[in-house]
């Protein structure tokens, strides 16, 4: 029997396997395929005080073992949310993780303060690193001062634990997650999407009607797995790593390099039930190599 | 909605690029609807990485068909799947066609262009057994485009055909044939699946003569049950304009909901 569970500090998950906001709807689109309390936990599509209309179709280009997005954050908004959805998984056995959107500072603030007026929430990750909301894929997880901010100001509202979602579409990445732990963040997850594009040869125009978007999937794994490796080794708060794990394989890269969990995203997508099949593969892994606790496979990279 | 990984694909029929699939999966024939559709996982590997949105043909006792046709590298692969190999399938997704009483004795226009005729065999059992009586037009480049052409015949279906080269039946577009038969006769209702450009035809002629349609609609899915908010089309709803996912609050929406003229590029 293989401990399974993981313990952030300020959240205990029962498995390190999350399921990735943006690739998880409110979570309710899963129920028809399996039991949502099998999973560490899940991250619900990301929030704004009110619903919004996302960027113009087309949204999606499919590349190498990839996948290129530019939704724009289309949702329902946190009242919505709150009244509609959030009864419906308050109850779970799983951690319910709602992420947090911004067009500006205070709106972060704003939309984190309203969650924490309400129960069945077990953390914040805060979307502060989206390409696909602002001109030309900017977004405050490019400016350590920005991301400092941002973390501050939220946490001054809420008491919920916080996860800072990182961007790779910066110099350094470290610089960003070091000025998110110092502003409080109780957690770091990355990597959010690359900013990316594809063009149509017959139209000469954008493939996305966003222009650029969002690229996703297991072509991105290896980038993503540097990042993790680097943001782990600078921060001391836990991290959690995803981008392009599609298998149980790949969660144990990102645990070696540093992750204490993971978040499984576009896989969601081409498998619903990804997620399952990753923890009982890690799950496999361990008892083949004798390992008793999964949490001991985080940081062991051998260097 | 289910997950059937051991989808046995038992008998395979071809002309040219167009293919004719009978999978034994009893789950998703069980609630399978005409205009519904399964995602189908086209490699083992991750290239190409998504499923594809593949319309249902027929549902009958335990077996699905699909029918489609090879326009690029997902549908390519599926076509080399052989007789005995499993299927991974999603469904039935989405909301089908709607089929109303008042249909009885009434005659329903159901309108294909090219792998468009997809759905309307199912369409057109399923309003034959509400005591309608749907004419089926289906309309193809060339006659090597008409592949159900005998099929839908043998099933007891009146069919029209036309092609845009004159090669079989009514020379032209099949909205123009649409349009010809509605001088002779006004059905009660029209269903349409095929290009956009037909489709939009078609909407015109349905506003202009004051008839009630629905249109399934295509789009590119990342998912296909309603997790991606990729595959959004702009809708009318309460008089309000917003994007509905297709794979969710479609693929079928109704005449007056569709807003035809966005362009999806800048």
């Amino acid at each position: 029997m293989v401990d399974l569970s993981v313990d952030l500090g300020f959240l205990k998950l029962k498995n390190p396997v999350l399921a990735a906001s943006g690739t998880f709807g409110y979570g309710l689109e899963f129920k028809p395929f399996y039991d949502l309390e099998l999973l560490g936990g899940f991250v619900v599509k990301g929030l704004y005080l009110k619903p919004r209309e996302g960027n113009r179709p087309p949204r999606l280009v499919e590349t190498p073992s990839g996948l290129i997005n530019s939704i724009g954050l289309q949702g329902i908004g946190v009242e919505a949310f709150c009244r509609e959805i959030l009864p419906e998984l308050a109850g779970l056995k799983t951690a319910v993780i709602v992420n947090v959107c911004g067009e500006e500072e205070d709106e972060y603030a704003r939309v984190a303060e309203y969650l924490s007026r309400h129960r069945g929430i077990a953390a914040l990750e805060l979307n502060i690193s989206c390409p696909n909301v602002r001109e030309g894929g900017r977004c405050p997880a490019q400016s350590p001062e920005a991301t400092h901010r941002t973390v501050k100001k939220v946490k001054q509202v809420t008491s919920l634990p916080l996860i800072t979602k990182l961007s790779p579409n910066v110099t350094d990445i470290t610089a960003v997650a070091l000025a998110a732990e110092e502003a409080g963040t109780e957690a770091i997850s990355l990597i959010n999407t690359l900013l990316a594009m594809a063009i149509d040869l017959e139209t000469r125009k954008p493939r996305l009607g966003n222009i650029m978007g969002g690229l996703s999937g297991p072509t991105i794994k290896p980038i993503a797995l540097r990042m993790v490796f680097q943001v782990a080794r600078a921060v001391k708060v836990p991290v959690i790593g995803m981008g392009g794990i599609f298998s149980a394989e790949d969660a144990l890269e990102f645990m070696m390099a540093g992750a204490a969990a993971v978040q499984v995203g576009t896989a969601n997508f081409v498998d619903p039930d990804a997620c399952l099949k990753i923890i009982r593969g890690l799950e496999t892994w361990a008892e083949k190599h004798g390992i008793k606790k999964i949490s001991e496979v985080t940081g062991s990279l051998q260097l | 909605m289910v997950i059937d990984r051991q989808a046995r694909l038992v008998e395979v029929e071809s002309w040219g690029d167009y293919f004719l699939f009978t999978l034994d999966s009893p789950e998703i024939a069980a609630q399978a609807r005409p205009g519904q559709f399964l995602m189908i996982r086209v490699s083992e590997t991750t290239q190409p990485l998504l499923r594809r949105p593949i319309s249902l043909h027929n549902a009958e006792g335990n077996r699905l068909q699909i029918f489609f046709q090879v326009a690029g590298e997902g549908t390519r692969l599926l076509s080399l799947k052989k007789t005995g190999q499993c299927l991974d399938l999603i469904g039935p997704l989405g909301k089908g066609f709607n089929v109303r009483p008042e249909f009885r004795d009434r005659e329903i226009y159901c309108v294909g262009g090219g792998r468009g005729i997809a759905p309307l065999y199912y369409l057109g059992k399923e309003l034959r057994a509400a005591g309608a009586r749907p004419v089926i037009f289906y309309g193809g480049r060339r006659a090597g485009d008409l592949p159900l052409r005998n099929r839908l015949e043998s099933a007891g279906f009146e069919v029209l055909v036309s092609t845009d080269d004159g090669s079989a039946g009514f020379p032209g577009f099949v909205t123009s044939l649409v349009e010809e038969e509605l001088k002779k006769r006004k059905p009660a209702f029209l269903y349409a699946c095929g290009p956009d450009p037909m489709m939009e035809k078609l909407a015109e002629t349905c506003r202009r003569e004051n008839l009630p349609a629905e249109f399934s609609l295509e789009s590119i899915m990342g998912c296909g049950f309603g997790a991606c908010w990729g595959c959004v089309k702009k809708i009318r709803m309460d008089g309000q304009e917003k994007y509905l996912k297709v794979c969710q609050d479609g693929p079928v929406f109704s005449l007056e909901e569709i807003v035809w003229q966005e362009k999806e590029h800048g």
